[in-house]
């Protein structure tokens, strides 16, 4: 597992993030950005029927694909943070305990875990599938978020580290004042992709029938059998979904860049 | 005289590398004490293994009564009053200079923060840096960076100071300005240990300079005498390099 320490890390499979010199009029996001856009807009206003009636029925998944990435992305991000922290603990039951974790849960589909949570957890107590949904999805995306967690600490100078503790703090002490905040900015990136990669991924909990955007689109397009159309519009939703989230993480990124000037 | 550190027999390795190798000598209280030698010789792990950043493969060190050595001592305790200085400074980059300076009373001592700040406010006016308050380290220059890291050190009132190379890392023009400083240090009475092979710093402030090589002590004695009418050859052959 030696992974070679940089400042910048990419460890995702969420979006192309847009680099800064990508700005003309026709870079590759703005082709895909406004043309998915200009077709959703487009395509009911020159066939109302079936493309306006698809668009309507899908602001409710839309929504529900929302609120299940945002819960999975908060839960995730402090999953990950104390995955991150026990990956690098000196204490060794405690790395790993988080080690293995990182193992196994990488080790095994996000499909397969959905399945299986759902299920295992419904053995015990029946759960709301919602609350099935983003657990899994927070096991999962808690694994990855602690590797980047880890690099992200372990790219923080030892200096910075030796010399809180010359002060007199303790190394916890040193770890949440000095070295976290330090972190927090190094991880945005490769946080931001995971998020756009989990809201792709929670597609999949249209599997446990609950309606999110995927989900709906297979309703509709079960009843009225306007396969081909509905998919069309769901995946230009998603595709205009994720990359206005890639865009929006390459200006955080670069307002970051700017204050540290 | 009393001795504020006192190293017995100090050695370390890395592996098989010996860093260093049964290395003795004591700073007294207010003693301002320079070590010096070729880059490798062990110089600066044995600095920093006076606040235990490195641990000591064998021998002792103490901090007045404190065996700074021991496993059971209370490292973090002992660490409060013994600042030290880097090369590479080692600002906290998030914080600004105040924040820098502060962070340590405020998180360590549970200082109020309107004592900290007047405190901050009170240590890099002494350091020359009255309007760089609010400045954060990447706005600072070389110079300006090592003198808050200074007082960023001395906002904990430390009984020693240790200085690890502190004007390595910059530009000619600057050096004088850290130096001053440390000379102001030295002057009020800081027990101060200092790796460096300031010369300027060694004339005007330093009381003994310790020459290393190897990872040995090769020899100790007054500034003058060491630079001068060294006893050792290999002091000699060292200092007609750097002078």
């Amino acid at each position: 597992m030696a992974e070679i320490k940089k400042a910048k890390i990419d460890v995702s499979d969420g979006a192309l993030i847009p680099e800064k010199e990508d700005k003309g009029a026709f870079s590759a996001w703005r082709i895909s950005f406004f043309g998915a856009l200009a077709l959703i807009v487009l395509l009911p206003i020159v066939s109302p029927d079936p493309f306006w009636r698809i668009l309507k029925f899908l602001p409710d998944g839309v929504l529900r694909t929302f609120q299940v990435t945002v819960m999975s992305i908060v839960l995730s991000l402090v999953v990950g943070l104390f995955t991150g922290l026990g990956r690098i603990s000196r204490i060794r039951a405690v790395n790993r305990i988080a080690t293995v974790y990182v193992e196994v849960i990488r080790g095994i589909p996000l499909l397969v875990q959905l399945f299986y949570i759902y299920y295992a957890m419904g053995k015990i107590v029946q759960v709301p599938r919602i609350t099935a949904a983003v657990t899994a999805m927070t096991v999962c995306y808690g694994a990855y978020m602690g590797e980047i967690f880890r690099a992200g600490i372990q790219s923080i100078s030892k200096g910075q580290m030796e010399a809180a503790l010359a002060l007199g703090l303790t190394r916890t002490q040193a770890m949440w004042k000095v070295i976290l905040p330090q972190t927090f900015k190094v991880i945005l990136p490769p946080v931001g992709n995971e998020f756009i990669a989990l809201l792709k991924d929670s597609s999949l909990v249209s599997i446990l029938a609950v309606s999110d955007l995927l989900r709906r689109g297979r309703e509709f397009a079960s009843r009225t059998f306007y396969y081909f159309e509905t998919y069309t519009i769901v995946a230009l939703v998603y595709l205009v979904m994720t990359l206005f989230f890639s865009r929006l993480v390459a200006l955080m990124e670069e307002r970051l860049d700017k204050r540290e000037r | 005289m009393s001795d504020r550190i006192r190293i017995r027999n100090a050695s370390k390795h890395f592996g098989t590398l010996e860093a260093v190798r049964n290395a003795s000598f004591s700073v007294a209280k207010g003693e301002v004490v320079l070590v010096i030698g070729p880059s490798g010789s062990g110089k600066s792990t044995l600095l920093r293994c006076v606040n235990r950043l490195e641990n000591l493969t064998s021998g002792e060190i103490y901090i007045d009564e404190d065996c700074v050595t021991d496993p059971h001592a209370d490292i973090r305790k002992i660490r409060e009053e013994v600042g030290m200085v880097f090369q590479s400074f080692n600002l906290f980059p998030h914080l600004s200079a105040l924040g820098n300076i502060i962070l340590a009373p405020r998180t360590v001592k549970k200082m109020e923060r309107h004592e900290a700040e007047e405190l901050g406010r009170a240590l890099l006016e002494r350091v020359g840096l009255a309007d760089k308050i609010s400045a954060y380290p990447d706005q600072l220059s070389g110079g300006q960076q090592q003198r808050v890291a200074i007082a960023r050190a001395l906002a904990m009132n430390p009984k020693v100071m240790l200085f690890d190379e502190p004007t390595s890392a910059l530009d000619p023009e600057m050096i004088k300005e850290v130096l001053d400083v440390m000379v102001d240090l030295a002057r009020e009475g800081m027990t101060m240990l200092v790796v460096s092979h300031e010369m300027g710093f060694a004339r005007a402030a330093a009381h003994k300079v310790v020459f290393m090589d190897n990872g040995e002590v090769i020899e100790t004695g007054h500034p003058d005498i060491i630079f001068k009418t060294p006893r050792e050859e290999r002091t000699q052959r060292f200092l007609d390099h750097i002078l």
